[in-house]
């Protein structure tokens, strides 16, 4: 296989300080909306000029650069071997260059490996596919909006939410409420409904690979979406718990099949630091977008 | 809304002038001091009787700069240049609720006039700033760059060693450092009222009554 661990480096550095176009728009609409000389737009102001800053010095956007996330789409016979030691590789190499803060502690004695490396950091995801390109998407999370995701078990009784596309809402927007401003507001709201607990966390979070004005295929969940990003921005929150008329700035949502036993509504959260990039290598070129 | 300019040391009626939703800027000496900080404090100056010869020049030097000063919830990543100077490179806030158990003790011990730092604080700090006249100012989380910006200049480091880079000391000079109150000296915090109204807010919109 073809070194590629420099356009990795590459993957890495522009997810770490480079803000996606389509989070960096949302981002400026909300600033517009807001209230003008508020808190909130004061909020978004500063936030504004932090993404420019960090990408005209090529520096982390948040200093908390998160939980590397890989999903690795290949075409038959490639090895994940090797495109696992490569990537491993490039964390390593972006973490000495300052694209990436050291992250990855071992839980029981408290050491941090100093690398982002570990037995299970970052965290791979592998699919063979049908194309006959390969993708890396790569999604940077954040530990103080990771804290506050929550799982509902529904029937909820506190929330009288049923298992239905109702009580889907209401754990949602109880999720919202409980979150405040803790991470970071304004955030992008990752859904599943399904699953167990452990597949539809996974689920949840698959929904920040999504470009932030895509609309779902399933109408009645594009419906559900547009609902409660509106409703979730009536909770008043605001950016950073200030108050104010952006708390979310898209929900997204999917479902996976459940047992008959169960129905889980995962809520996942992602920062305003929504980082994520994209790379592609064809016909021996690539393309990060 | 008005944006209040902040110079430390700060005195007592300005900081009696602020309530939660203001927005200011900070100029002058901040101190950095998040978990391993707290914990040496307490254990060093205010719980024992007293204060061991070696640690006394840093607790004078604290009482100095903290009287109308500011603490800062933050661990910086820091570089340093080839005269050996040392710089802020990415310098957000880090969540205060950690420290609620210490914070109170520290702003009377030390009459500090502010706490910068992200989610806010509890019923003890709150208290604190009521009683003492100190204020919990809220930067805006993840804006890394930019506070970094706002250090003009590292002009001390204490106990780096012993605590490493995140938790140590690191007495810095800041220009219009961006910050809202959101716990002030009248015993209102944002977070509360906040958190009460949106949760009226949501009780209306999944039909439930409080
Ligand atoms: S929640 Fe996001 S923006 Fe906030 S500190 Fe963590 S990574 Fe940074």
């Amino acid at each position: 296989m073809e070194n590629l661990i420099p356009h990795f480096v590459e993957l890495i550095r522009r997810a770490a300080t480079d803000l996606p176009a389509d989070v960096e728009a949302a981002l400026r609409r909300a600033h517009d909306q807001e209230e003008p000389g508020s808190a909130g737009q004061g909020a978004l102001a500063v936030i504004l000029e932090n993404v420019r800053m960090s990408r005209a010095s090529s520096t982390p956007i948040c200093q908390d650069t998160g939980t590397p996330i890989f999903y690795v789409y290949y075409p038959a016979g490639w090895s994940t071997l090797a495109l696992k030691k490569q990537i491993r590789e490039a964390v390593a190499e972006a973490t000495a260059k300052a694209y990436l803060r050291p992250n990855s502690v071992e839980t029981l004695s408290g050491r941090n490996t100093g690398n982002n490396l570990g037995d299970d950091f970052p965290y791979f995801h592998f699919e063979e596919w049908e194309e006959d390109y390969l993708k890396v998407d790569l999604m940077l999370k954040g530990g103080g909006c990771e804290n506050v995701g929550a799982q509902y078990s529904l029937p909820d009784t506190r929330l009288d939410a049923d298992r239905d596309l109702e009580g889907v809402r209401r754990a949602v927007l109880d999720a919202v409420h409980q979150a405040q401003g803790l991470g970071c507001a304004p955030a992008v709201i990752g859904v599943a409904v399904g699953g167990d607990r452990a597949s539809s966390y996974i689920k949840s979070k698959e929904q920040f690979y999504r470009p932030l004005d895509d609309i779902n295929p399933d109408p009645r969940l594009a419906a559900l979406e547009k609902r409660l990003t509106e409703e979730a921005n009536m909770l008043g929150i605001g950016p950073m718990g200030f108050g104010g008329k952006t708390t979310v700035l898209s929900v997204k949502i999917d479902s996976l099949e459940r047992l008959p036993a169960s129905y889980f509504v995962t809520a996942s959260y992602m920062c305003w630091a929504d980082r994520r990039r994209t790379l592609i290598y064809r016909d021996g070129a690539v393309t990060i977008e | 809304m008005p944006t209040f300019d902040l110079h430390v040391p700060i005195n007592e009626a300005d900081i009696r002038a602020l309530h939660i939703g203001d927005q200011v800027r900070l100029y002058g000496t901040v101190i950095t001091a998040r978990d391993a900080a707290h914990k040496y404090i307490m254990d060093t100056f205010i719980h024992p009787p007293a204060i061991p010869e070696s640690e006394r020049g840093l607790y004078e030097e604290l009482k100095r700069l903290w009287r109308g000063g500011i603490i800062y919830h933050c661990g910086p990543v820091v570089s340093r240049d080839a005269e050996g100077r040392w710089h802020f490179v990415a310098a957000g806030p880090t969540t205060s609720i950690r420290e609620e158990p210490y914070e109170a003790d520290v702003i009377a011990h030390f009459g500090v006039r502010g706490v910068i730092g992200k989610g806010g604080m509890g019923p003890k700090t709150l208290a604190a700033c009521q009683q003492h006249g100190a204020v919990y100012l809220h930067a805006v989380g993840g804006a890394a760059t930019l506070i970094a910006s706002a250090v003009k200049e590292v002009l001390a480091v204490f106990k780096k060693e012993e605590f490493g880079v995140p938790e140590a000391f690191w007495v810095v000079r800041v220009e219009a450092f961006p910050a809202v109150v959101t716990m002030d000296a009248h015993g209102q915090s944002l977070h509360e009222t906040m958190l009460a109204a949106s949760a009226q807010r949501l009780a209306k919109l999944i039909g439930r009554h409080s």
